[in-house]
């Protein structure tokens, strides 16, 4: 074997790099945050008393977490504008992975709300709180800091997913790794360097997590 | 007067084409999950019970997959391989590629379950003389085995959407063949729709085969 490294093509495009993983953390942060409060609402809703509520609940996350999730970028991406809803890439990314990240987080959610002890429910309705202000100030926190590891897990893994981004050319960084691969034919350096990228990132956002799951651990 | 053909036509048309996607979709994640799972279970015995000498480069490499996106992973085989003097097929680049991702977590998986094993077990094992293979094959394998299944099912799911991936390097598994079929007829929504369908039910029925299987094992 006489494969000489040279990274200097990688080098030269090192900017385009870290701009798409610039772009990566951005979607990664906007669908995050809006599957959250989707994940939410439907953990709720899968907890729900009415009947319909869970079936619609469970439904949603039943479906999203069997279906391939390029099968759905690619789906909503090339196949809603003949249902007339017309969506430009970066929009249509963020919607997908948005229910994506809801359908995973809703479970962590879910599973969470089931660990809270009865017993601070009834304190709440106890000292007379609304049923929306036990929700809001009692479950929600509670809850949150129980299902922070597996949230975490669950952050890295839809940063991760960003990369599928690139099956519809959003210039992220699997996008500009692919093209800087094909224009300089230097194969290992541009994926070795991409990985480091990646893995360096996701370490990062472990690190920033623990340390917010430190802060807010209830010291016993 | 001209009338387009129907999409019931335009499927049985397309027959040969979808049972043919679905079979390489099948082989492959059947391969990536049979090997991975190999793979997967040696490095988590070692990560548990290895010297310090063998832990690290089995705890390197899940940390470096785990930290990478798959698809990453995928396109880093295809075009590595090759490069590094390895001529594979598209298909053995992307199996290998799904290989590496599914033992990562397979190995995590393993480690722990034996790791939630009560340390005393393997100790009770020596006290009535059993070899370190005799307790492993008989003491804390089969417990670890009940707490694997459940997420090793998972994993399994996520193997057969990731082998979606492979539709990116060339492989003609069910997303691609579904991509040129819409190529031909433009039906983008009812064939999206289909596909996803397919992988749903594909993903369903192993879902509920180890659900299944988990309330066999289950202790009483």
């Amino acid at each position: 074997m006489n494969y000489q490294l040279n990274f200097s093509a990688v080098w030269r495009d090192f900017p385009s790099l870290l701009a798409g993983l610039g772009l990566g953390l951005e979607l990664a942060l906007v669908s995050i945050a809006i599957g959250c409060v989707i994940g939410l609402a439907t953990a709720f809703a899968l907890l729900s008393r009415r009947r319909a509520l869970r079936g619609l609940a469970s439904l949603y996350v039943t479906v999203i977490r069997n279906t391939p999730i390029l099968v759905l970028i690619l789906g909503i991406y090339f196949a809603l504008p003949s249902a007339g809803i017309r969506l430009d890439k970066l929009s249509s990314f963020v919607v997908t992975l948005s229910l994506y990240a809801g359908a995973y987080l809703s479970e962590v959610f879910r599973s969470g709300l089931v660990g809270i002890p009865k017993g601070l429910r009834e304190a709440g309705l106890a000292i007379g709180l609304t049923e929306g202000q036990i929700r809001t100030s009692i479950l929600v926190p509670v809850m949150l800091r129980n299902v922070l590891p597996a949230l975490s897990n669950n952050f890295i893994s839809l940063f991760k997913d960003t990369s599928l981004a690139a099956a519809i050319a959003v210039p992220e960084l699997t996008y500009y790794a692919r093209k800087i691969n094909v224009e300089s034919y230097r194969v290992i350096e541009t994926w070795l360097v991409t990985t480091g990228l990646y893995v360096a990132a996701c370490y990062l956002i472990a690190l920033l997590l623990r340390m917010v799951e430190q802060r807010l651990a209830i010291r016993r | 007067m001209y009338q387009p053909p129907s999409w019931f036509h335009e499927l049985w048309a397309a027959r040969s084409a979808f049972s043919a996607g679905l079979l390489t979709t099948v082989q492959c994640s059947a391969l990536a999950i049979l090997c991975g799972t190999v793979l997967g279970v040696c490095a988590g015995l070692v990560l548990t019970y290895g010297r310090w000498w063998g832990r690290w480069p089995f705890r390197i490499y899940v940390d470096l997959v785990r930290g990478t996106p798959v698809f990453v992973l995928v396109l880093a085989c295809f075009y590595m391989a090759p490069a590094l003097g390895w001529p594979i097929t598209a298909f053995a680049a992307g199996s290998l590629g799904l290989s590496l991702f599914c033992a990562s977590h397979v190995a995590e998986i393993v480690r722990g379950a034996l790791q939630a094993i009560p340390r005393g077990q393997l100790e009770a094992g020596k006290a009535i003389g059993l070899t370190f293979r005799q307790s492993l094959a008989y003491v804390l394998l089969p417990q670890a085995l009940r707490q694997v299944l459940p997420t090793w099912v998972n994993a399994a799911t996520e193997i057969v959407k990731a082998s979606t991936l492979l539709s990116v390097i060339g492989v003609a598994e069910l997303l691609l063949s579904t991509q040129q079929v819409i190529a031909r007829n433009f039906m983008t929504l009812q064939f999206y729709l289909f596909a996803g369908v397919l992988f749903f039910l594909i993903n369903y029925a192993i879902a509920l085969l180890g659900r299944a299987i988990e309330k066999r094992v289950a202790l009483l």
